[in-house]
């Protein structure tokens, strides 16, 4: 079992808590699984880190930002809705990936490897996931807003598409660090679960943030410490465990908005 | 920018196409200070494009301009997503660009009880939540109020009504409005100035002078009868 100052343990916390904080504000934009595919155009990189190897976060994150650039120019020059873009990206990303992926190695990219993590990996990705938090604490009153109604975010002065590019840009970074946590494949439950369970129990925003912030840490480092404990892939246990967090909100869902 | 005369917006050969369709054509208008600009016509008339693009949403050709400094406060038809989110009423004003500090002071000049500050936003009802919304857009104390298509008939009998709320806000504050519509009632109750819009500009002026049988017909291409009731 991982000690409390173990780097898996605290990259969980700070990643865990951070990717919950930002899916809160992708699930009130209906955009939770634009975290998905973004994480499989994560695998071409990871592809790449794995054949160089280099820290798998640092294969993804440019080819995510890459994916998360086009897909804002896309969205503003065709107007197609965000979700249909992020998946024509997505299924180029993930064509690439198992060109090259080597596939001795595609466990570590699919599912993520969270206990091998060490102390310098760890620092860089607490810092980042701080900066996420910051910018996304920061910009989140303007991006709800703009989510509600773009032209009632304009009328308040709100620059809606430099919003959506922050917004796009820190999914990006997230998820370039979800990879490391839980894989490309898993990314987009770590983002969308904690927020989902959550809502079912909150009516309100400071609440409902909170709640996904919680839930993502506490999975998280149930994950890595089951994951510690019985020797099974840490990342899957991570979403597993906000699942049954998620499952244990259920009887509470509809009930909470009341306020 | 317009500056020093009385008027708070200028508009000049205007021209919104979207997606291939000309969806307003010819239009030039002035909105002078206090005033209350009714914009009438059927559905699909670029009613709502006209209050998008004077906020800038949509691209157009021609000219908009606002007086410089005007404050912009804005009351859409519908938000379709937001009673699915988890806000209460209050953090709804908290989206605001300058946070509102007095909540239930904003609530009480539209006419709601205080205690709806801490509502789940989804849980209002339709009345409530336009109110709610003309509320949102006064806390930013603008000097236009761009409002789309107010639903009437909401209130309980005997409350103010949507309409009663407006024409007090409009004598309080002295707020210039436009106001989008297609009911000939609130045009006549509540406009010194009637914009017929089908496209492009079909009649202008006075309500009285302007709405004429003729021009009912050439705005809507069918005869328009209408009986005047009262919106309290």
């Amino acid at each position: 079992m991982p000690d409390l100052l173990h780097p898996s343990l605290i990259l969980g916390i700070f990643v865990g808590g951070a990717a919950g904080y930002l899916g809160s504000l992708m699930l009130s934009r209906r955009m939770a699984l634009v975290a998905g595919p973004l994480g499989h155009l994560a695998l071409p990189g990871i592809a790449l880190a794995l054949l160089c190897e280099l820290d798998v976060s640092l294969g993804a994150f440019p080819f995510v930002i890459v994916g998360v650039v086009l897909i804002w120019v896309f969205e503003r020059s065709t107007k197609l809705p965000m979700e249909a873009l992020t998946a024509i990206v997505f299924a180029g990303g993930l064509a690439v990936a198992f060109l090259f992926l080597p596939m001795e190695q595609a466990e570590a990219a699919l599912v993520g490897d969270i206990l091998q993590v060490e102390g310098g990996d760890a620092a860089i990705s607490v810092v980042a996931a701080l900066g996420v938090w910051l910018a996304a604490r920061r910009a989140y009153p303007r991006l709800v807003l703009g989510d509600i109604s773009e032209d009632l975010a304009v009328a308040e002065g709100i620059d809606v598409g430099r919003n959506t590019l922050l917004y796009l840009l820190l999914i990006g970074v997230i998820v370039a660090l979800g990879v490391k946590m839980v894989g490309g494949l898993l990314t987009a439950a770590l983002v969308a679960i904690p927020p989902a369970a959550a809502r079912n129990v909150t009516g309100d925003l400071a609440r409902y943030t909170g709640g996904a912030v919680t839930i993502g840490v506490a999975s998280a480092i149930v994950g890595v410490v089951l994951g510690g404990w019985t020797g099974l892939p840490a990342g899957p246990l991570i979403i597993l465990a906000s699942t049954a967090a998620f499952l244990g909100t259920l009887p509470f869902a509809g009930r909470m908005s009341e306020g | 920018m317009l500056e020093g005369d009385r008027a708070v917006l200028a508009v000049s050969d205007l021209r919104v196409t979207l997606e291939g369709r000309v969806v307003i054509e010819d239009l030039s208008l002035t909105v002078e200070q206090g005033e209350i600009l009714t914009v009438l016509g059927p559905n699909g008339a670029g009613k709502t494009v006209l209050l998008r693009a004077l906020l800038g949403t949509v691209p157009y050709e021609g000219a908009i301009e606002w007086r410089e400094g005007t404050r912009l406060g804005y009351v859409p038809q519908r938000l379709p997503y937001i009673r699915n989110l988890p806000l209460s009423v209050r953090d709804f004003f908290g989206l605001k660009r300058r946070a509102v500090q007095d909540v239930e002071e904003m609530l009480d000049a539209v006419g709601l009880d205080r205690l709806l500050a801490a509502k789940g936003i989804g849980t209002l009802s339709s009345g409530q939540f336009q109110r709610t919304l003309i509320a949102w857009a006064l806390a930013g104390d603008p000097d236009v109020l761009l409002f789309d298509e107010p639903v009437s008939g909401v209130d309980a009998s005997g409350e103010e009504t949507v309409y009663g709320l407006l024409g007090r806000l409009h004598r309080e504050r002295n707020l210039t409005m436009l106001i989008v519509t297609h009911d000939l009632a609130v045009v006549h109750r509540m406009s010194s100035t009637v914009l017929c819009l089908n496209r492009r500009p079909v009649c202008q002026g006075p309500p009285l002078a302007t709405l004429t049988p003729e021009n009912l017909r050439r705005l809507y291409g069918t005869e328009v009868a209408f009986y005047e009731h009262d919106h309290g």
